[in-house]
């Protein structure tokens, strides 16, 4: 007895909608045999990860500030992954950003710079980050290097850039020695929504990128340029369009929104350039744009459940001690999940038996 | 002299994970297989790999835990990417992601521990030879392996029948299908074997290289493995040029340092990875006159019936 994948005459448009769904569930599924491994009581963490940070404000403002960074990001890589291009080095543009648009933080701290302040760091922060973004592009697109490696790599310098500015010349000389800069100016601050809350301004425009995002891809011929290359590079050849320029396109683009995420997360709730001022967004991002099915309305859901995950994990070690790491587990059995279900929209899963006993059979 | 055979040692030590990874991946390459999940691969052969020496006090049981975890991991990929016909890069990143998560939980007990690293061999009077006894006589066990592996991969390849049906898989599945071949089964072995040399050269790091567990201590040696298969034209003997060329600029970093130029560290640290991306850049260009990638590599392939 085998299992055996036979190809479905065309996609499944009914797994395709639920199979993010199919997939959660296994993902819970295998979580409470690990919890079950560790030694916690499933149920309560369960409980600890999906329904505790739902039940307060606090908690549900927390969920939105983490989504925002998630969706930015995953939008970007979205519109790469829907044109075939590989961008796997959205965390280094995220810090990348995050440096840009801290210098002007920086060097404006203290003195009575005015209002232009946080749009500047935005700007900036934007287009550092599709600079950063375009060498792998351009390395892709000129000498045909891979762009996963490439960008991939570039993550580690952008990492490093950042602690050499931190703990060197960006240091704040009040900080007890600590790998910091000063805390920005309220000028350098992203707005709050709601006052002595969490909830911020990036988050609104986290959901303009969404909008804009659905628009490009459901409206315009750009958008249709970047599905088309990506599903059937082929046809896109004859029709005309240029799957270069739409590498350079998608991954300025992304790097830009990434950027955008990274000032927006350094001059919002951290409210510092620091280390570790992203716990992984960049890659996590990636789990988002599939799991959101690579559309901007899914991908909004998926940045919020993930979020989710996030404040789930930090409620459950507290109160349950378990280790952080197993969010990070728990993202990457999803991943799985998720692409194991993609696999039924094109596929039906068959149990052949060794023709030898069918022929017997039929004979 | 002195200071010439420490850098060698030092150069042998920093390249032997990045050639046994590599040498793992150009094999599933060659099969037609793109792996990109061999830093997660890595990270949770070293977890294991200490977890099974600092358990067992034996470094070799380690490498094996190491071995077996790669292995283990590297099913889950084949059971995705070539049982369920899953994208492969997506595939390869997930278990990147897996990887980095499970290594925290289970080194998480680890933290902080010591154990005594893999000796080094001593052969009276070869060992004590100037300048060439310690580099040809003084290695670990795992700096051996990796050369020993590296020439078997290449008799393999080259010299047996079932590496050039390995090759075949690579580069036309369909013709290897028609030919009755088991393209699935052969694959999933290359896989495997992929996944075997990734988690050894996990394990390396912290039996060998550092006698401690930290998260991360793979720190992209994986990504730049998968840089060095790209950069060997996927050859053995290329291979290994790559692999010791990498482990230099790597020691060449750490020991700027030490003479203290002054250049920041963080800049110096940055160097392997930024030679990784001009390294790809200049091949990729040297390369216009077509690819030798395997011709089939990281294609779906779905066996008819």
């Amino acid at each position: 007895m085998q299992l055996v994948l036979e190809k479905r005459a065309e996609r499944s448009n009914t797994i395709a909608l639920i199979s993010p769904l199919i997939a959660i569930g296994l993902t819970i599924v295998t979580m409470v045999i690990l919890f079950a491994i560790l030694g916690k009581n499933p149920l309560l963490a369960l409980h600890a990860y999906f329904i505790a940070p739902l039940t307060d404000g606090y908690s549900l403002q927390e969920i939105a500030v983490k989504a925002t960074p998630l969706v930015m990001i995953a939008i970007g890589l979205s519109l790469c992954y829907l044109a075939n291009a590989w961008n796997i080095g959205a965390e280094g543009q995220f810090l990348v950003g995050a440096v840009a648009g801290s210098w002007i933080a920086v060097k404006t701290q203290g003195s009575d710079a005015g209002a232009w302040v946080l749009p500047a760091m935005l700007v900036l922060a934007a287009a550092a980050g599709a600079l950063y973004a375009l060498i792998p592009a351009i390395c892709k697109v000129k000498f045909g290097a891979s762009e996963i490696l490439t960008s991939l790599m570039l993550v580690y310098v952008a990492d490093l850039f950042l602690d050499y500015l931190v703990r060197g010349p960006w240091r704040d000389p009040n900080g007890f020695n600590f790998p910091t800069t000063a805390e920005f100016d309220p000028v350098a601050t992203v707005p709050l929504l709601i006052e002595g809350g969490r909830l911020h301004l990036g988050s609104i425009i986290a959901l303009l990128v969404v909008a804009a995002a659905a628009i490009l891809l459901g409206r315009t011929i750009k958008g249709f340029e970047i599905r088309v290359v990506g599903a059937a590079p082929r046809a896109a050849r004859f029709g005309g369009f240029n799957a270069n320029q739409l590498v350079i396109l998608t991954f300025a683009v992304s790097g830009a929104l990434a950027g955008l995420a990274g000032i927006i997360e350094v001059a919002g709730p951290v409210g510092h350039l620091q280390p570790g001022v992203s716990p992984g967004y960049g890659f996590t991002a990636i789990i988002v744009a599939f799991l959101g099915r690579l559309n901007p309305l899914g991908i909004l859901i998926a940045g919020l459940f993930l979020a989710l995950t996030f404040i789930g994990g930090e409620q459950a070690q507290i109160a349950m001690k378990i280790p952080l790491d197993v969010t990070k587990v728990f993202q990457g059995i999803l991943l799985f999940y998720v692409l194991a279900c993609d696999s039924l929209i094109l596929y039906r899963f068959k149990l052949v038996f060794p023709s030898r006993q069918v022929t017997r059979g039929a004979g | 002299m002195e200071l010439v055979e420490a850098i060698i040692l030092a150069v042998l030590a920093a390249s032997t994970p990045l050639l046994i990874a590599a040498t793992g991946e150009l094999v599933t390459e060659r099969s037609g297989v793109l792996n990109l999940g061999v830093e997660g691969m890595m990270i949770v052969g070293a977890a294991c790999g200490f977890g099974g020496a600092w358990l067992t006090g034996s470094i070799f049981i380690g490498a094996l835990f190491g071995i077996v975890a790669g292995t283990l991991m590297s099913l889950i990929f084949a059971l995705m990417a070539l049982g369920l016909a899953v994208n492969q890069v997506a595939t390869g990143l997930a278990l990147t992601i897996l990887g980095v998560g499970l290594s925290g939980l289970i080194g998480a007990g680890f933290v902080g521990e010591r154990i005594t690293p893999a000796v080094h061999l001593h052969i009276p009077g070869l060992t004590d030879i100037p300048l060439v006894g310690r580099v040809l006589f003084g290695e670990d066990g795992f700096v051996y392996f990796s050369v020993a592996l590296v020439i078997g991969v290449w008799w393999f390849l080259y010299r047996t029948r079932a590496g050039l049906i390995l090759r075949a898989c690579g580069d036309n599945h369909v013709s290897a299908h028609a030919l009755g071949y088991p393209v699935l089964r052969i694959r999933t072995f290359a896989v495997m074997f992929g996944g075997a040399c990734a988690g050894l050269a996990g394990a390396y790091l912290p039996l060998a290289y550092t006698p401690f567990f930290i998260p991360g201590m793979t720190a992209g040696r994986g990504w730049i493995a998968l840089a060095l298969v790209v950069f060997s034209s996927w050859r053995p003997g290329r291979l290994v040029v790559g692999a010791y060329l990498f482990g230099a600029v790597t020691i060449l970093q750490l020991h700027a340092q030490g003479w203290g130029v002054g250049i920041p560290s963080q800049f110096m640290s940055a160097l392997p990875y930024l030679a990784t991306v001009i390294v790809l850049v200049l091949l990729s260009r040297a390369r216009t006159g077509g690819s030798t990638a395997p011709a089939a590599l990281g294609t779906v392939f779905v066996p008819d019936r």
